[in-house]
């Protein structure tokens, strides 16, 4: 069963009814409903079709936030082997919202960074909603410094809604700790690919989304502020959310448009959630086309990124 | 505004043929609620006397102040494109520009300029508050990005004012690009062996500070700036409790490590000019008689406020 977001109830309707009727001819109290079903199953595509058509910015918002998608720990089982978790800040503690580690990627060593936001109750408490704390930047700056000194290429899964808000945060300076982390990633020496694969959220997001190649995923959003935070500034109106979220030109097509992000991977008919194995082979497939690419290359990764940079808005 | 003065006073000023005073001459101190005449508040850098509460300060105002005899050139702002994404809230984000324009007399939120401080060359540039909160669009970004350009150009150090709510939301995520962008200006700048020296003053918060305003070599805050990434209301939400007394002022930030000193805007100029000197390794100047010699720099605690 999924978790139907309010414009899927044609689908979330055709769908209970396949369901209903697949039970019944299981439990031998219907005959001959093959028929139905396929006609059912046909329906519900077409109904799931309609509703991804032209996803509204806002639906955009619901998808990309779906609890169902694949998270951060989803693509990196899926995609690299022998993931090595490395843990701590080595000046205060281990934030688990940011998950780092170094791995294989189809046989070549790499480092692994990005936000996990959990797939349940007590996986969404251990990994505080994907919301990062000073010292999950500081483990980031920590493991891309170790990157570059072994010459590893970097991979980072961007999901956040934001840097976390707290006291504490803010007295262990959070604000100077994703600026650092921001400065670390833009410095490397090594190559660097970031994914939003989900919710780019402020500067909780960059920290870890200043690469060579920035993707999107078809239905991640990535955006200077949630809507729902925007319309309470700009609007001084929490219900005017979807306004802000088509105002403020968050997703992934606008931000092509924008010439913010290089390339969009395809989510599969209906979102991620509905095929995690689809788009997490789609988006390896994509970093491993990106690692050749640059392979060939006699770049300086270090000035390509500073000047990509530095390049964005010049040409609007 | 108020039944008296909407109703009472216009009247009242009919009647005896007077014409209406202009407002802004006394200023109101806000901690201690004292009434300062505003020759004397603008003699005095816009520092209250009696209680050192430190006012917002228009970036002209800043620059006129920091630099020697007030002297400088401006470093023109690149131009970039208005309003690239059509923006509208309550508002059109075309004529909130044109408000903020008029009422400052800016192009954008940033002022730059050349010049020296006791006799040493650097560059100077200056968020204004005033600005639609010192907010960081396209324009401001490559306004600092450019000043940083010239830094590096001349070989000299850069001072940064900074002063702003965040981001600038109507220009989305063109002002969050302003991050990275900036944050490249800033690292090549460190790269060239120049100082950086960022000073913070109220407010700072939000994007700015998660980018050039945290980067500094040495950052130096104006007493009782409020400084921060999340806002305090965005934090009580979240944790729905109470914020600690001071919290996100710069003494605070101080006694956490986030700055290095808290010093009187009077003090300023004589203390990022003597810091910055031992850093470029500046000869102590020949014409240097004892009395010339600066006092060492502590910050002060009876100019703290009790924030």
């Amino acid at each position: 069963m999924y978790n139907y977001l309010d414009f899927e109830k044609p689908v979330a309707d055709l769908e209970g009814k396949i369901l209903e009727l697949k039970k019944l001819a299981e439990n031998g109290e219907a005959v001959d409903v093959g028929d139905e079903i396929k006609r059912l199953e046909k329906r519900s595509r077409d109904a799931l079709r309609d509703a991804y058509k032209a996803l509204t910015p806002w639906q955009k918002v619901q998808v990309a936030r779906h609890p169902d998608r694949p998270h951060c720990l989803d693509y990196i089982n899926g995609l690299f082997t022998d993931f090595t978790l490395l843990a701590g800040d080595r000046s205060f503690g281990e934030d688990n919202a940011m998950v780092g580690g170094f791995a294989r990627f189809r046989g070549e060593s790499v480092l692994v960074l990005g936000q996990e936001k959990g797939s349940d109750t007590k996986s969404r408490l251990k990994h505080n909603f994907g919301s990062v704390r000073p010292e999950g930047y500081r483990k980031a700056v920590r493991l891309m410094e170790m990157a570059d000194r072994f010459k590893i290429p970097v991979v980072m899964l961007v999901d956040t809604a934001g840097a976390y808000p707290g006291v504490g945060a803010e007295e262990r300076g959070q604000a100077e700790a994703i600026a650092r982390s921001t400065s670390t990633s833009l410095g490397l020496k090594v190559p660097s690919i970031a994914i939003v694969i989900g919710e780019g959220g402020s500067g909780g997001a960059i920290a870890i989304a200043a690469a060579n190649r920035v993707f999107m995923l078809e239905h991640a959003i990535y955006s200077v502020i949630s809507p729902e935070g925007a319309a309470s500034i700009l609007w001084r109106d929490t219900t005017r959310s979807k306004d802000a979220a088509t105002n403020m030109k968050i997703t992934a097509q606008d931000l092509l448009g924008l010439k913010i992000i290089d390339q969009i991977i395809t989510e599969p008919l209906g979102g991620a959630h509905r095929n995690a194995e689809a788009v997490i082979s789609a988006t390896g497939d994509l970093i491993a086309k990106t690692f050749s690419e640059f392979a060939g290359s006699n770049i300086d990764f270090r000035e390509q990124r500073r000047e990509k940079y530095l390049a964005i808005g010049r040409s609007l | 505004m108020n039944w008296i003065t909407n109703y009472v006073r216009p009247k009242i000023n009919s009647m005896l043929g007077r014409r209406e005073m202009p407002e802004n001459l006394w200023i109101k101190d806000p901690e201690s609620g004292e009434m300062v005449f505003h020759k004397d508040l603008e003699e005095n850098q816009y520092v209250i006397p009696s209680s050192g509460h430190h006012m917002k300060i228009s970036a002209k105002e800043r620059l006129r102040f920091f630099f020697d005899e007030g002297r400088y050139d401006v470093v023109e702002n690149p131009k970039v494109v208005t309003d690239p994404l059509k923006f509208r809230d309550e508002k059109r984000y075309v004529d909130r520009l044109k408000d903020a324009k008029a009422k400052t007399g800016m192009e954008d939120a940033i002022l730059s300029g050349t010049g020296t401080i006791e006799g040493l060359p650097v560059v100077v540039t200056v968020q204004d508050f005033a600005f639609m909160g010192g907010s960081l669009g396209m324009a401001a970004g490559d306004a600092i990005i450019r000043a940083f350009d010239v830094a590096l150009e001349k070989k000299r150090p850069l001072i940064l004012f900074a002063a702003s709510g965040g981001a600038r939301m109507q220009e989305g995520i063109l002002s969050l690009m302003q991050l990275p962008r900036t944050t490249v200006a800033v690292d090549r700048l460190k790269e060239a062996g120049l100082p950086y020296i960022v000073v913070l003053t109220n407010p700072t918060t939000g994007g700015v500070t998660a980018s050039y305003a945290m980067l500094g070599d040495v950052h130096i805050a104006e007493p009782g700036a409020l400084i921060g990434f999340a806002g305090p209301r965005v934090i009580e939400q979240t944790i729905r409790e109470k914020l600690p007394e001071g919290f996100q002022r710069s003494e605070y930030l101080m006694d956490h490590g986030m700055v290095d000193m808290v010093v009187s805007r009077l003090e300023m100029k004589s203390t990022v000019a003597n810091l910055v000197k031992i850093l470029v390794k500046a000869p102590v100047a020949a014409k240097a008689a004892e009395a010339d010699i600066l006092p060492p720099v502590v910050p002060v605690p009876e100019r703290r406020p009790q924030a």
